[in-house]
């Protein structure tokens, strides 16, 4: 199971955390503090795993971003990588070739898209398919875009 | 700027996020923020109510503000509102705001839950499932009393929509993770498993999840979805990528769920039904068989998915640990990945090793690929590879290559990463104490750690080496000459001055005969570092002193002036002026005899767990140090009955009470027991000694007797020696009597009911033996259970000569007795009779039995009965040394099972008593107890007379 997923830039900035288990707001600002350092500080070409405290750290670099999560000792680190390409597919898809700003504007879809593809830490649903089509259905139920360029800027 | 906007894009949130990206400094941010919540404050406090979209924006505001590391406290009223809204748009941001900002206010708490009622009874699909979501995000104890009763039965439920069911699951798992007690077992975990069958593989996914979560807690309520789970995984491993539609991914048929049911099945021991087992051994072949198929697309993620699956397999491996041709294929398959150019496979293919390492039929496959982990520890770029090659190298480790290991370590330790040098100082220190033959060898390796990471020694370390030091006497010498070079050296660690202080003022007589090394060298030498130490080692030192002034008298008046001077007698340091002050006095003042018992060597040290190897416990976790011992238990999550039973009972056993309420064994005078002496009636000794409850067999105080009897030149004593007899309880060979005339010698070989004794008769005097005869005879009952043949011998045996005697021997059936070896010849004209009992005892007849530790606990309980169960509690002996114990008790015939006690202190073993009629297994375990120098030994076969014998034997040893 996933303990949280972080997303920061490459100057540390945080772009979107997860936490999947109760932590307090003191323990969220440790660990994104020694998480970020630590993923930040390795040097090019390593390779994707950490031991960090009794967790395993497996992160990927996406452009500017990186994807960053906490595992259990038995979680598998290579289907986790998986998973983290596969929310990055989703973003892509989604968003049309996904940047940082994307999730910087957009940060609320980030999270619906997550939670469409994880649950409590574990993957809800695998197919890209069925994502995509419960996230756009989603979107049916919202305004248009005349509707938004009318709205008040302010 | 704002990027997108796609759907629904809320544009004062977009030019609020801009101008934060545009703040030049941290202070216009804080300020534009301020500026903001003022803002928003005054909204939601304003008399025109708000509309639903006004809402949301601000409270997507509020949430950015938060996510940028703010503090918030307000605004969750609002959220409340959303969330009740009839509008998607709304609600969605309701919700995320409640899931991120988590409040415990109790009276929001109450709202919020009626929300959630509300939309998971809605029927709404994309209502329940964001309901489902808020209670999977949150997971508050409150919200798990509200809900868990009812997710169950949204997830069972025949009319739930698939997309529904997936988030019932997840939502159910998380919920029994933090608050199991509230999540109640009951008729629907039956119907859980059979989701395991579903069409859905998106429902099939989160249901094992779920399952595999509950299985650990409850193995045997899920331990139908076994038979499902194989089922289901063999048709994924064998269907063609395609068939799966989208959940391939990249060309790998459900990875997702493949790795999920492999992990529910570590939750189990291997399937007993013979056709599902080779159905799943068909699956794991499979997954084996596809690493080496060319790849089907060349992109990374296909190979990671399809390793993924492998590497969970190679786990499910490990964990059954009985078949050996999977795990061997498994540990090559590790191999050819730990070169491959994929730093993530080298990674986790040294990972897996360690595991593979602990299993008896892997070890050795794992010890080939030993040159390509060195390797690895030298040109791997990348410190955590690095980290797993050194854990690598610790796991494979044992007596055949320590000495290559350690000698590797050491070498990388001079250029180690900072981050990880301490734990490969306690890993080399292990390692070397483990595997010291010769403990010259041991003390080289720690005085090398000491003088190349001496910052990285910690206390444990040194600590130990100088418990080892003191415990072997054959060792002080060296370790005196050793550590009086290693001082010589320009500029020392400190930790090396506390060892050097220490042994030194022990031992340093030892050394002190040469003049390059005599007493005021050896003081000077030390004396030359103290003022560049802290404090607790100057402290150290003053100690050192006062010892050298009882080794040696000659330095006593350098000393004294040492002591006597300004800077130790009017120190700063209290603790260093007490010292300086009590020595002095203590030197000037006792007699040499006082000085002597005060300053008297230390005695041993009390054997115990290693102190490094708790501390390298402590700092990896207790499931994370690899190997040696007792890894493989804390592997598997999932507690096996017998682990915990037999863990319970090791807590139980409260040795001091035993100590004060069983007699002790001191051996009693040998004319208070002449049941001891009596020949051929050892058996019917034993329920007299039983009845005093002492444990032990024939009493040491026995033999004195009989040395002086046999030493006498009276004719004809018929008692027999059975002085020696215990010795040959784990040995085969060796010396059974001797006096002054002669010697009687033994090698004896087994082999399943059949045995051969040589007996040596060594004449010690110059002059002949004459009428020299040597039978063997056996007590009535014993004639019926043990066959002896002797040969004839020559009657004259010359002076300084050796006769040899053959002895044939076959167990029918077992016994408790032994026979006797009658021995009559003429000296000097008088006749000498001399009795030995011959140690030919049960256990000789033993064949070992190796086996997994599931084995052993299987028919550890097959032998319940309470008759067959033997149990003996007894004090130690001898000193409590597992490397002895570990001799003894392979010598005593049984196989020394490693890995299946949960206590890595304890010994457990297996074998076979053979004899002609019949053959009994039997099962044994040892537990010492270092704090109170007792062991308990168990002993369980098929034979109440066995096992009791058995118990006699062994206990007898320790």
């Amino acid at each position: 199971m996933m303990r949280f997923l972080l997303l920061f830039s490459r100057q540390g900035k945080l772009r979107l955390q997860k936490w999947f288990t109760p932590v307090t707001d003191r323990e969220k600002k440790k660990v994104i503090r020694d998480v970020t350092m630590l993923v930040l500080a390795r040097p090019p070409r390593s390779c994707n795993f950490l031991h960090w405290r009794d967790l395993k750290v497996v992160y990927k670099r996406y452009a500017s971003l990186y994807f960053c999560t906490g595992l259990e000792n038995q979680d598998n680190e290579l289907l986790t990588l998986e998973v983290l390409h596969r929310y990055v597919e989703l973003l892509d898809k989604y968003f049309g070739n996904v940047c940082e700003l994307d999730i910087i504007f957009n940060f609320e879809k980030a999270y619906f898209i997550l939670d469409e593809f994880l649950m409590g830490g574990e993957v809800l649903e695998t197919s890209k398919v069925a994502v995509s089509v419960s996230v756009e259905e989603a979107d049916t139920l919202q305004e248009t875009m005349e509707e938004y360029m009318s709205k008040p800027a302010y | 700027m704002p990027a997108v906007s796609k759907g629904d894009g809320m544009r004062g949130l977009a030019v609020f996020i801009s101008d934060i990206r545009n703040c030049k400094s941290k202070e216009a941010e804080v300020k534009r923020i301020n500026k903001e919540l003022a803002n928003i404050r005054s909204k939601f406090k304003g008399d025109k109510a708000l509309d639903g979209y006004s809402k949301k924006k601000y409270v997507c505001k509020l949430l950015f503000i938060f996510l940028l590391g703010h503090d918030i406290d307000f605004g969750h009223m609002e959220a409340v509102n959303l969330l009740s809204s009839n509008k998607y748009t709304e609600k969605q941001i309701g919700y995320l705001f409640i899931s991120v900002l988590v409040n415990s206010n109790s009276d929001l708490i109450r709202l919020i839950n009626n929300g959630l009622k509300n939309d998971l009874n809605s029927r709404n699909p994309t209502f329940m499932n964001l309901a489902l979501h808020c209670i999977a995000n949150v997971g508050s104890r409150e919200m798990a009393e509200a809900f868990a009763s009812q997710i169950p039965s949204i997830l069972v439920a025949g009319d739930t929509m698939d997309s529904v069911k997936q988030s019932a699951a997840l939502c159910l798992l998380r919920l029994n993770r933090t608050c199991p007690d509230l999540v109640p077992m009951g008729e629907w975990t039956a119907r859980v498993v059979h989701l395991l069958n579903d069409q859905h593989l998106g429902v099939v996914t989160s249901a094992t999840s779920l399952i595999t979560t509950l299985a650990q807690k409850s193995p045997e309520d899920f331990k139908t979805s076994i038979a499902l789970a194989v089922a289901r995984l063999s048709r994924i491993v064998t269907s063609a990528s395609i068939d799966l539609q989208d959940y391939t991914y990249y060309f790998v048929a459900a990875p997702w769920l493949s790795v999920k049911l492999l992990r529910l099945l570590q939750c189990y021991t291997p399937p007993e039904d013979a056709a599902l087992r080779s159905r799943l051994t068909e699956c794991l072949e499979t997954i084996l068989n596809k690493a080496q198929e060319p790849p089907k697309s060349k992109k990374v993620q296909h190979s990671n998915a399809k390793n993924a699956v492998l590497f969970e397999a190679i786990a499910l491996i490990i964990h059954y640990d009985s078949e050996p041709t999977l795990l061997v294929r498994a540990c090559n398959q590790l191999g050819q990945f730990l070169q491959h150019r994929e730093t993530n496979l080298r990674y986790l293919a040294l990972e897996s090793m360690c595991t593979l390492a602990s299993s008896e039929f892997s070890h050795e496959a794992v010890k080939t690929h030993i040159d390509t982990v060195i390797n690895a520890l030298k040109t791997e770029r990348d410190v955590s590879v690095r980290q797993r090659a050194v854990d690598l190298l610790y796991a494979m480790c044992d007596r055949s290559n320590s000495k290559q290991i350690v000698a590797e370590m050491l070498s990388y330790l001079e250029n180690a990463d900072y981050s990880i040098r301490e734990e490969i100082v306690l890993k080399v220190a292990i390692l070397a104490e483990k595997y010291a033959v010769d403990y010259t060898w041991y003390v080289d390796t720690i005085l090398n750690l000491i003088r190349m990471a001496g910052d990285y020694v910690s206390e444990e370390v040194w600590y130990r080496v100088i418990q080892i030091v003191i415990n072997r006497d054959d060792v002080q010498g060296y370790a005196a000459k050793t550590v009086f070079e290693a001082l010589q050296a320009p500029a020392c660690h400190e930790n090396l001055v506390k060892v050097g202080g220490y042994i030194l003022g022990e031992f340093g007589n030892l050394i002190a005969g040469d003049s390059r090394s005599s007493p005021l060298v050896q003081f000077d030498l030390l004396h030359s570092k103290f003022h560049l130490c802290s404090v607790p080692t100057r402290a150290l030192l003053l100690s050192a002193y006062i010892k050298f002034i009882n080794l040696f008298p000659e330095v006593k008046a350098t000393i004294q002036e040492v002591l006597r001077s300004d800077s130790q007698l009017r120190n700063a340091d209290v603790e260093l002026q007490q010292r300086a002050i009590e020595y002095l006095r203590l030197s000037c003042i006792a007699s040499t005899d006082i000085l002597a018992t005060v300053l008297e060597e230390m005695p041993p040290f009390p054997e115990r767990e290693s102190s490094i190897l708790a501390k390298l416990k402590r700092k990896k976790g207790p499931g994370n140090v690899p190997d040696i011992d007792d890894a493989r238990w804390n592997v598997n999550g999932n507690g096996n009955a017998e682990q915990s039973e037999s863990a319970e009972g090791t807590n139980k056993f409260s040795p001091s009470l035993m100590a004060d309420l069983l007699p002790t064994n001191r051996p009693r005078p040998a004319s208070s027991s002449p049941t001891m002496l009596s020949a051929g009636t050892m058996g019917s000794a034993h329920p007299f000694t039983d009845l005093l409850n002492l444990n032990s067999s024939p009493s040491a105080g026995a033999s004195l007797l009989v040395d002086v009897l046999s030493d006498s030149s009276t004719p004809a004593s018929a008692d027999v020696s059975e002085e020696n007899f215990s010795r040959f309880v784990c040995k085969n060979n060796g010396v059974i009597f001797e006096n002054q005339l002669l010697q009687i010698g033994l090698k004896s070989e087994y082999r399943q009911n059949l045995g051969r004794i040589y007996v040596f008769f060594g004449n010690k005097t110059s002059a002949q033996f004459l009428s020299f005869s040597s039978s063997v005879t056996s007590s009535d009952t014993l004639k019926t259970q043990l066959n002896v043949h002797t040969k004839p011998v020559d009657p004259t045996v010359e002076g300084g000569a050796q006769l040899q005697q053959i002895l044939n021997i076959e167990c029918l059936s077992d016994f408790t007795d032994a026979p006797v070896l009658d021995i009559q010849f003429r000296y000097g004209g008088a006749l000498q009779n001399i009795a030995v009992k011959l140690p030919v005892m049960l256990n000789k007849f033993f064949q070992p039995t190796e086996m997994a530790s599931q084995d052993f606990f299987q028919r550890w309980k097959q032998l319940g009965v309470p008759q067959q169960e033997v149990q003996t509690i007894f004090k130690a002996k001898h000193p409590m040394d597992t490397d002895v114990t570990n001799a003894k008790i392979l010598g005593f015939g049984v196989a020394l099972l490693d890995g299946v006690d949960p206590s890595p202190a304890n010994f457990v073993g297996a074998g076979v008593i053979h004899t002609k009629n019949t053959q009994v297994g039997c099962l044994l375990r040892l537990e010492p107890n270092t704090q109170a120098l007792m062991y308990r030994l168990t002993l369980r076969t098929s034979r109440e007379s066995v096992s009791q014998r058995l118990c006699d034997l062994l206990s007898d040893q320790f």
